[in-house]
């Protein structure tokens, strides 16, 4: 088991996850919101439609195309 | 006129619904005319480019043509909606040594002729309003009135504008002959006057009139907390800009709104491949990382690539088709076509009823390319 901060709160979970699946893990699926606000969640799953860009370890990176690490931080961009 | 033939459509149709046929519907339609224009649906220049309004000065006829549009897109800016996005960021030409410190000088020299502001930014001054650049340029020679918009929304704007006098509609024109256009759905439409401003679709309809391609890429950021405030341009622009062949790149960085960078930029010669070509972007990323180290810490989120649209000479072809009484061609402005559109639509307005030109119309003149007269030796000067 590896603990990954989410917006500063500790997940416990098993190894071999991507952030994308931590998101939909965590109590809300969202990973940013857009221009004018509106939630906006992983979509495609494979690094294309960059729905799912979160910061993480400090860089903006695509939660579908990382695997989760222990002591990992992710924020969510709002 | 044949069979199929209809009573006028409309006192002007426009090919094309991008910023220059829809600048120029807004400006026929506010004297009054009826404007029907006709969009095949596919895009082009105006929804790939970068819609940076800027003063360019490499020839008189083109500094007066931009200078003048200027002008007439800040009595317009107040009233663009917010979807229009547009900013009078200014734009920063940014010297890398002495010898652009030179280009700078003599540009601002060629720009108060005309009446547009500008002022030298130091070294120390620079980095003081653009932290993100490099720390060694030799400074900047910033443009205050030059700004930004969204082309696409823009143009969608102007096209909602003037009391239902426009419509617009979806169709594909296969033939222009004159005062008359062929629908694909079949059906010949006439007008008083037609306009093309299909950019380069124009190549299908009028096969002779010479408009060479100039592929380009652009790439955007994620969006971020500004960390530029101007439009960011290197003096060595112009060079890049106005090569005749081979692949050229050059430093053009845009703050987005929305905290994204938009970065260019790149040209081709005579390739209508639309793909990203890596090679070339990496060229390009590789010019802007030079100027803002910090860039690679940035994620991009697209990159796309575009066509501007040149004629022999770099200036647009303004005015009525020369062995083609009533069709009339605002076509050709290469990379400045969103800057150009208020001016451009302002002259094909004056010439098309007879009112005086608002300035020297003769560097814009379809004969220069166009028409049985052009092909004649010695006839194009």
């Amino acid at each position: 088991m590896i603990t990954v901060y989410l917006d500063g709160q500790p997940l416990v979970m098993g190894e071999g996850l991507t952030v994308a699946a931590m998101l939909t893990l965590s109590e809300s699926s969202i990973a940013r919101l857009s221009c004018t606000g509106q939630p906006r969640a992983p979509f495609c799953g494979m690094g294309i439609c960059q729905e799912c860009r979160v910061t993480i370890d400090g860089r903006r990176q695509l939660a579908c195309q990382t695997l989760c690490q222990e002591g990992m931080h992710v924020e969510r961009t709002v | 006129m044949s069979l199929q033939a209809r009573t006028a459509a409309a006192d002007v149709v426009i090919v094309g619904a991008g910023i220059m046929g829809a600048m120029c519907a807004y400006e026929l339609a506010s004297r009054g005319l009826s404007i029907l224009v006709i969009d095949n649906g596919t895009g082009g220049a105006t929804g790939a480019g970068m819609g940076h309004l800027v003063v360019m000065d490499d020839n008189p006829a083109e500094l007066a043509l931009s200078r003048y549009s200027i002008a007439l897109w800040n009595t317009l800016r107040k009233r663009l909606p917010e979807a229009c996005a547009y900013r009078n960021c200014g734009t920063l030409w940014l010297a890398a040594n002495d010898e652009e410190c030179g280009l700078a000088e003599a540009k601002q020299a060629r720009l108060v002729e005309y009446g547009a502001q500008s002022e030298w930014i130091s070294a120390s001054a620079l980095r003081q309003l653009e932290p993100m650049l490099r720390p060694d340029l030799a400074g900047a020679l910033k443009v205050f009135d030059d700004g930004i918009l969204y082309a696409p929304a823009t143009a969608r704007w102007l096209l909602h504008q003037q009391d239902g006098r426009i419509t617009v509609q979806e169709g594909d024109v296969t033939r222009v002959e004159g005062n008359r256009l062929c629908l694909s759905e079949g059906g010949w439409l006439t007008a008083p006057a037609i306009l093309l401003a299909n950019g380069l679709g124009a190549f299908r309809l009028l096969p002779d009139v010479p408009l060479r391609p100039k592929k380009g890429h652009l790439l955007i950021t994620d969006r971020y907390p500004a960390c530029i405030n101007h439009q960011l341009v290197e003096l060595g622009y112009a060079a890049s800009a106005h090569a005749d062949d081979g692949t050229s790149v050059a430093f053009n960085v845009q703050p987005r709104p929305t905290g994204q960078l938009l970065i260019g930029s790149s040209r081709q010669f005579d390739t209508l491949d639309k793909r990203v070509e890596f090679d070339v972007l990496g060229r390009m990323l590789m010019r802007a990382q030079d100027y803002l180290p910090g860039l690679g810490e940035l994620n991009a989120i697209r990159g796309w690539t575009g066509f501007r649209v040149a004629t022999p000479d770099g200036l647009p072809l303004l005015g009525q088709h020369p062995d083609q009484p009533g069709l009339w061609l605002a076509l050709g402005h290469e990379g400045l076509g969103v800057t150009t559109a208020s001016g451009s639509a302002r002259l094909i307005a004056a010439q098309l009823l007879g009112e005086a030109p608002p300035f020297d119309p003769a560097p814009f003149r379809t004969e220069r390319f166009v028409g049985v007269a052009s092909h004649t030796p010695g006839a194009a000067a």
